[in-house]
């Protein structure tokens, strides 16, 4: 075992789903079948993806830890590293680094609704808690999924929103913004606030799960709030900017806290007590 | 371990200094051509200085390197294979006539290196490092080690530290089990101490650091960053030559199928530092930069590493192109 914490994984594509014309999702399979072995992660953590001469990008592990063997990520296509990985096919090589970070405590959350509310690209960081909770559906009661995005194409997982969407124990709302919609759209047009606001859902004994842009989290937090939710039981993922991926290069901190260590799962009670450095 | 005190004449020094360079690399002080002090690996023992204040980089390049390969790699069409580095080939290095403010900085890297899990390429350097550290009988405006729990002849960080003696020679004390092999090494050259008197130099306090860090608690929004970091130009000069900032980055480089993935030097003090691919930033302004430094070092680490991240040398201040000086910064934050 090498002493490097630097040193990633060597992972093969095995997969390569092009989720709207900008977005990716690889399932990435280990080349060295003890990695595979001996690796194990929690929903909410998240990895460092890289390109070998191109550098490091951070995303969240997407796929769920229920479902072995495999690991999937989903990215735009934003910068140097992201261009890079989109232009690669199934059987090349990446690199991989993880898991880091803290996990969502879905542990915790069992005998309770969960309401899941994701905006555009916001999926990916929960699309693994929302699988490994559904993997688990017995141990929660209602789930309900409200999922928006700017077009009905920027909508990512489309095929898993159809197989949410037939399952009679999932309750999945989509929608996309006003002139957004297709001709045969058959899902909402509306902004993610107002699409919750009319949805209403109890929040007697129900855990909100938020993901997306800031704005949609600024106008998402008032309508929760409006509906009963305490602090405590609304929770997020921050997503500054990383290098190493474990508290050391300095880059994450937001105040005393470090995205990558402490987070990057925060409750909005854990949010409030931050400067706002996100 | 308990200390032992010794006599190290002065033309002895140089006796140890051959002797150790026999088997081990050394990092000394020396004066360059353009009069700037600089460490360097190796250099002849009349090169060496032992009258600077301050050399303009600290001595940290010798654990943690201002580029540094974190593996090499070879690509092909599809394949990459990684070539690790072997940490075990590090050398053991002894850094000779650092001052007790930059060795003091070695444990501050620790707690930021070394805490939750261990940066090895950091603690391997560390663990073959032997210190031989030199009190300050000069210091100037700058300095301000006593303000953050340190003096011109603090031993922390030391293997074995050396002060000098009005006649020129040295008091040495041998203050861990690093310290005690070379003494056990070269027993023949030191001596019992002598009554002459170290010369010590006198640093004033500007500051109490614990009112720093308690007055932080409650400085987040206030004016003062602003009014205080309206002429820094983000330079990034203060993170480059501090002993204690570990900020990093993580870069790629191809020549052809070979590369190398490193880290280098960064500084909390650049825009792109925590510039999303997005466009937003988390700390868009310079006063915002300038506040996440002070507070890294003066509030952050205090909880987090359990470590003041200022070891007082002045060099983020003497070496300011626009004249911003911490000591006085925290001077005046201290009265808000």
């Amino acid at each position: 075992m090498s002493d490097n914490i630097y040193k990633p994984y060597l992972m093969e594509i095995d997969n390569v789903i092009e989720e709207t014309p900008d977005v990716r999702t690889f399932r990435l399979k280990f080349k060295n079948a003890e990695d595979a072995e001996k690796f194990t992660f929690k929903a909410g953590q998240f990895g460092e993806y890289s390109v070998f001469g191109e550098g490091e990008s951070t995303f969240c592990v997407a796929s769920s830890p229920t479902r072995k063997g495999y690991i999937e990520c989903t990215f735009r296509k934003a910068g140097r590293v992201t261009n890079a990985l989109a232009n690669l096919e199934a059987g090349d090589t990446v690199g991989f680094r993880g898991p880091y970070g803290n996990t969502f405590p879905i542990e915790e959350w069992e005998g309770k609704n969960l309401l899941y509310i994701a905006g555009g690209i916001a999926l990916p960081p929960m699309r693994c808690v929302i699988w490994n909770t559904i993997d688990l559906r017995e141990k929660y009661k209602d789930i309900t999924i409200v999922y928006g995005a700017r077009t009905v194409s920027d909508l990512v997982y489309k095929h898993e929103l159809k197989e949410w969407e037939e399952r009679p124990d999932i309750r999945l709302v989509t929608t996309v913004d006003p002139g957004g919609q297709t001709p045969d759209w058959k899902g909402e047009i509306g902004f993610v606030p107002m699409v919750l606001e009319k949805l209403a859902p109890s929040s007697e004994n129900t855990i909100a799960i938020l993901c997306g842009p800031p704005v949609m989290i600024k106008f998402t937090m008032p309508v929760l709030k409006k509906l009963g939710f305490q602090d405590k039981d609304i929770y997020t993922t921050l997503e500054n900017r990383m290098k190493c991926g474990f508290g050391k290069c300095g880059r994450c901190n937001v105040g005393k806290v470090f995205v990558c260590k402490d987070g990057p799962v925060f409750s909005y009670e854990q949010i409030l007590s931050l400067p706002e450095e996100y | 371990m308990e200390t032992t005190r010794k006599l190290i004449r002065k033309q002895s020094l140089e006796k140890l200094y051959k002797l150790l360079s026999e088997t081990r690399k050394i990092y000394a002080p020396v004066i360059a051509a353009d009069k700037q002090v600089e460490y360097k690996y190796n250099p002849a023992f009349s090169d060496i200085t032992f009258d600077h204040i301050r050399s303009t980089l600290s001595a940290k390049n010798v654990v943690f390197p201002k580029v540094e390969n974190l593996f090499t790699f070879t690509n092909s069409k599809t394949e990459s294979t990684i070539n690790d580095i072997d940490l075990n080939k590090i050398p053991e290095v002894i850094l000779w006539g650092a001052h007790p403010c930059d060795n003091a900085a070695f444990d501050i890297l620790r707690s930021i290196f070394c805490w939750d899990i261990t940066d090895e390429f950091f603690s391997k350097r560390l663990e073959k490092l032997v210190v031989i550290g030199l009190s300050c009988h000069q210091s100037d405006d700058y300095c301000f080690c006593t303000s953050v729990g340190l003096a011109p002849e603090s031993s922390k960080g030391s293997d074995i530290l050396l002060s000098r003696l009005q006649n020129g020679d040295y008091h040495a004390q041998i203050l861990t089990e690093k310290g005690n092999s070379i003494l056990n090494m070269a027993g023949e050259l030191f001596e019992p101490v002598s009554a002459e008197k170290e010369l010590i130099t006198e640093v004033k306090g500007k500051f109490s650091h614990e009112q720093v860090t308690e007055k932080l608690k409650t400085a987040f929004e206030n004016p003062f960053w602003v009014e205080n970091s309206l002429r820094c130009i983000g330079c990034g000069a203060c993170a480059y030559v501090c002993p204690t900032c570990a900020c990093f980055d993580i870069q790629d480089e191809t020549k052809g199928k070979n590369g190398k993935r490193y880290r280098s030097w960064d500084s909390c003090g650049f825009g792109l530092f925590t510039l999303h691919t997005s466009g937003h930033n988390p700390r868009e302004v310079q006063s915002q930069r300038w506040r996440q430094r002070i507070m890294h070092k003066f509030s952050y680490m205090p909880e987090r590493n359990e470590s003041l991240g200022c070891v007082g040398c002045g060099r983020c201040s003497s070496g300011c192109p626009v004249d911003m000086n911490i000591a006085e910064q925290l001077e005046a934050l201290q009265k808000i």
